[in-house]
């Protein structure tokens, strides 16, 4: 019951600050409530038993992609762009197809619901102890190779956009 | 009252987040709420991939989430530092100003 | 450890010598932004002579060390080569295969016959018979244009690039003949479809030769297309790559050559469609003569001897499946006689030097096709390896005359040279009779053994024959044009140039030397079976290919039914037609030199046709570029703007339409029925002109419809 309160308390958190990061005129503001919604995401790795990712998603995203955000908001000086119009010419038409591919997928999940009425998270889940340890185990042993690959393309993206924003090559 | 919360549960919310994110990068006309928005894509993604790690007992979901998340600080930094670039050349962060692609 | 184990060292030698330069070079030879923009190829670049003879003097030590590196690592390749093929050699099997490691570990799945089978592929080397011709020619060539390029490329800046390219290039191109499977072979096929835009683009500050390399890439892509749909059938149907497996497969008892159009044929015809854009054959040759932008040795190496052989060579590599396919191969015997005579055609009347031999290329790689059309695809590699050595000599030959006269390549400022350039002078002579096909000459084995194909084997006929022997005709004349027009006859250049006119360095005449040599000799591997005095040592290159060709030589060697006196008499005639296009030559620009002009003048639309190569490239520009990219673009921005803006605009719109269409309508009464097909792909034109809005946003609006179309139809099911 205690689950359930927590989901749903979280699925409002990511939900609701995703349509608001996406409908807010102050880029500032649309960044504040991006971390709502990673943190409300944050949440509910930890109720399906992802600690680790959890705290990634914490770290990682509302630390540090959040603080980039922010400081590109700051650089390119936003306060202008929020007094103009926010959505383009085809919002009506996004909107339209974003809704019937919307609401094509709620159909198929519901039709394919039986599919999943297992889903229960089992009991006190094997995956639940020690989820740090299992995914180190795996990460280092079973995907050692796309691990390194991983590192490399964040090496690239660090090279990469230090080149592009330098004012100068 | 409540139905116990089933993977299905995580799916719909999943779903619904990554149109909500679809509807943001479609939509806005500011470039650094598309990169938002394109987060929020990813991270609808991690929430599928983490409800099926936790259906299947099987920790590869998780892995492939922490690959997810690293491929999106990439993007986020390579996308800004395009902003940046762009920003500097055409003074604009409008996505319906810029028709670069037509060639 | 013997050379067979190390195969895997030799595409790697100048791998590693490209990573040098492309990563280092900049440090190496430090470059002045200037020496960038004074490039020549932008025109005879004023001052270049000085810069041409101190060239050397001002080398750095890095520059130095480049010199040694790069033409140093192909000759460790060469070496390496040199040894994997003598013991190569001495192996009963004679093919070695050598995996490294599985590549692609895919996924697996049915095949058509129904077995499963695994989407996968090694990256593992193949040295056989055929490969073993192909890595001496790429490194031995490859040396020699190497060395000359330190000459050539001396005093131009960029020196480290060209380097690492061509070295890049070099290794590519090993890749591609050494692979053991199509997969690996298309990875060294896209990498030196790379290394030629690179390289076409050398002088990227120049629109030409963007715009060359542009197309090279883009008309390659067609070609590449046709491929890649090859490939994946052949793992469709065959459930792998390998070279071994497939030819296994196709030697067992479920295949037996088509009578008609099935699935071997289709197969083959899209490997063809590969090799037509690589090997430049119509109607993908139009590339070729506009990557004549690049500097000469690149056209010398990529564009003549090696790369633009690599279709030849995948042809033969596939002979099996070809075999197998008598529709498919008749296509393949017409294109490369129509395209052999077609680019000879156009080679009589060209006045820019390289331009005449990239047409005359295009024209030599009509006959190799020709060849592997009719079967005979170890004279397609013999051929492939004769004019490996002779059209390098006259690209290399070109090039030292376009270096003397200080970046001059047209030929009706040229004349008179061969006092001033006499190593260039007969190293190209013996060049030119070697393509003109004399006698004893490496040409000359190998044309007479393509026409005496054409025409004994069954898959041949005379009318092929007959267009063969037209084309060796043409190509003496247009050969001997070039050399009286470049050497003999009055100097016509300016008496400033004339003066400066100077015989290369030994660094770029000895590769010449030595080429030339090989265009003399190379051909004595190959002598004709007629020649009964020479033994079968004289015949070693069939025999040395024969376990490359089985099945081919199971299906159409069964050419020995003519006579000897047939023989004779084709012989005979082929050398008195090369005989008579070098003396028209000689009556035409040495003895009289007006007739030529009154012969254009008489004719005034041929010699057009012939001057504007066709018009293939003004056809293909009006349907292809203007017609479908451009044509309906500019006229329908307004359009796009009103779709746009919604329905307000729209009675307008239908009022400027019309009046649009009435225009068009107009024009076409006027202009003809031309003008009736560049509309019609305008109007097709109009929804794809409507969706290039140019917004990244519209564009994720065209996925997000495509996700609804697919769930829509999965939901209507």
């Amino acid at each position: 019951m205690l689950d359930t309160f927590f989901f749903y308390a979280f699925a409002l958190l990511t939900l609701g600050g995703g349509i608001l990061t996406v409908t807010r005129r102050n880029a500032v503001h649309s960044a504040m409530w991006l971390i709502v919604s990673l943190a409300g995401a944050a949440g509910l790795y930890l109720l399906q038993g992802a600690e680790f990712l959890f705290a990634v998603q914490i770290v990682l995203y509302v630390g540090g992609i959040m603080v980039l955000f922010l400081f590109v908001i700051m650089l390119v000086n936003l306060d202008e762009a929020a007094k103009m119009r926010q959505f383009n010419k085809q919002w009506w038409v996004a909107l339209a197809c974003v809704s019937g591919v919307g609401a094509l997928v709620a159909y198929f999940l519901r039709q394919g619901a039986g599919a999943f009425r297992l889903a229960r998270p089992p009991q006190g889940a094997p995956i639940l102890e020690g989820n740090t340890e299992r995914i180190a185990d795996v990460l280092f042993s079973e995907y050692l190779l796309p691990f390194e690959i991983a590192s490399v393309l964040l090496l690239v993206a660090i090279v990469g956009s230090v080149l592009m924003a330098k004012r100068k090559v | 009252m409540l139905h116990p919360i089933t993977t299905v549960h995580y799916l719909l919310l999943s779903a619904a987040l990554l149109l909500v994110g679809t509807i943001g990068v479609l939509t806005r006309r500011n470039v650094v709420i598309i990169l938002m928005s394109i987060e929020l894509i990813l991270n609808a993604v991690n929430i599928n991939l983490i409800a099926f790690s936790r259906y299947f007992g099987d920790v590869t979901g998780q892995i492939f989430a922490i690959f997810v998340i690293a491929v999106a600080v990439a993007e986020a930094a390579v996308g800004l530092g395009i902003l940046i670039a762009l920003f500097r050349n055409k003074e604009t962060v409008w996505a319906d100003e810029i028709e670069l692609l037509k060639w | 450890m013997t050379f067979l184990d190390l195969i895997w060292l030799i595409p790697l030698f100048p791998l590693a010598g490209a990573a040098i330069m492309l990563f280092l070079g900049r440090k190496l030879d430090p470059q002045q932004p200037s020496a960038v923009a004074l490039a020549p190829g932008v025109g005879p670049a004023p001052g270049m002579h000085g810069l041409g003879h101190a060239g050397h003097s001002h080398a750095g030590p890095g520059k130095k060390l480049i010199s040694l590196l790069c033409p140093g690592t192909v000759l460790l390749s060469l070496i390496f080569s040199i040894g994997a093929v003598a013991e190569l050699a001495r192996l009963p099997e004679k093919t070695h295969q050598l995996i490294l490691y599985t590549w692609i570990a895919g996924l697996p799945f049915q095949t058509a016959t129904g077995s499963l089978a695994r989407f996968s592929a090694d990256w593992g080397f193949l040295l056989d018979p055929l490969s073993a011709v192909m890595i001496l020619v790429v490194t031995g060539v490859g040396f020699l244009i190497h060395v000359y390029s330190i000459g050539y490329m001396g005093h131009e800046g960029g020196y480290y690039r060209f380097f690492g390219y061509m070295n890049l290039f070099v290794f590519f191109m090993l890749m591609l003949v050494l692979a053991n499977n199509y997969a690996l072979l298309f990875v060294g096929w896209e990498g030196v479809g790379l290394c030629s835009y690179l390289l076409i683009g050398f002088y990227f500050h120049k629109k030409s030769a963007s715009d060359a390399a542009n197309k090279a890439f883009i008309v390659n892509r067609i070609g590449d297309a046709g491929f890649i749909l090859g490939m994946l059938m052949m793992f469709h149907v065959f459930g792998t790559v390998r070279f071994a497996d497939v030819n296994r497969a196709l030697a067992g008892p479920g295949y037996a050559p088509e009578a008609s159009w099935g699935v071997l044929s289709v197969m083959a015809l899209l490997l063809f469609v590969g090799a037509t854009g690589k090997s430049a054959q119509f109607p993908l040759y139009v590339w070729l003569p506009d990557a004549m932008e690049g500097p000469t040795p690149v056209s010398a190496l990529i564009h003549a001897a090696t790369m633009v052989t690599a279709g030849v060579y995948m042809v033969a590599r596939s002979n099996a499946l070809f075999s197998l396919a008598p529709a498919t191969s008749d296509i393949v015997a017409v294109i490369g006689a129509f395209t052999a005579i077609l680019a000879a055609s156009i080679a009589l009347v060209q006045n820019d030097i390289k331009r005449v031999l990239a047409y005359s290329t295009v024209s030599q790689l009509g006959y190799m096709f020709l060849a592997c059309g009719v079967g005979a695809y170890w004279v397609a590699i013999f051929h492939l390896y004769t004019h490996a050595f002779f059209k390098a000599l006259l690209f290399l030959g070109a090039g030292s005359v376009i270096h003397a006269l200080g970046g001059e390549q047209d030929m009706r400022r040229m004349g008179g040279l061969k006092e001033k350039l006499p190593t260039t002078y007969w190293t190209m002579l013996a060049g030119s009779l070697a393509i003109a096909g004399i006698p004893g000459l490496a040409g000359f084995f190998s044309k007479d053994e393509i026409l005496w194909q054409v025409y004994s084997s069954p898959q041949g006929s005379t009318a092929l024959f007959v267009v063969g022997l037209i084309t060796a005709g043409m190509t003496a004349f247009y050969m001997f044009r070039l050399m009286f027009l470049t050497f003999h006859g009055k100097p016509r250049m300016d008496a400033h140039t004339l003066a400066h006119a100077h015989e290369s360095p030994p660094v770029m005449t000895v590769p010449l030397a030595v080429l030339a040599a090989g265009s003399v000799l190379a051909g004595w591997i190959g002598v004709p079976k007629l020649w009964t005095a020479f033994p079968d040592a004289f015949r070693s290159f069939e025999h040395w290919l024969e376990p490359v060709m089985l099945r081919a030589a199971a299906h159409g060697a069964d050419a020995g039914h003519h006579d000897a006196a047939t023989e004779w008499l084709l012989m005979g005639l082929s050398v008195a037609v090369a005989l008579g296009g070098i003396w028209v030559a000689r009556v035409f620009y040495l003895r009289r030199p007006e007739l030529p002009e009154r012969l254009a003048q008489s004719a005034p639309g041929l010699y057009n046709t012939l001057l504007n190569k066709w018009y293939v490239d003004e056809v293909y520009g009006a349907v292809f570029v203007d017609g479908l990219a451009k044509g309906g673009g500019t006229a329908l921005s307004e359009f796009d703007a009103r779709v746009v803006d919604g329905g307000v605009n729209g009675t307008g719109w239908l009022a400027r339409f019309t009046s649009q269409l009435s225009i068009w309508w107009d024009t076409w009464i006027v202009d003809g029925a031309v003008r009736l097909v560049s509309f019609a792909v305008k109007v097709v034109s109009y929804p794809v002109r409507l969706l290039q809005t140019g917004y990244v946003q519209a564009y994720a609006l065209i996925f997000v419809l495509g996700v609804l179309v697919i769930f829509g139809y999965y939901w209507m099911r």
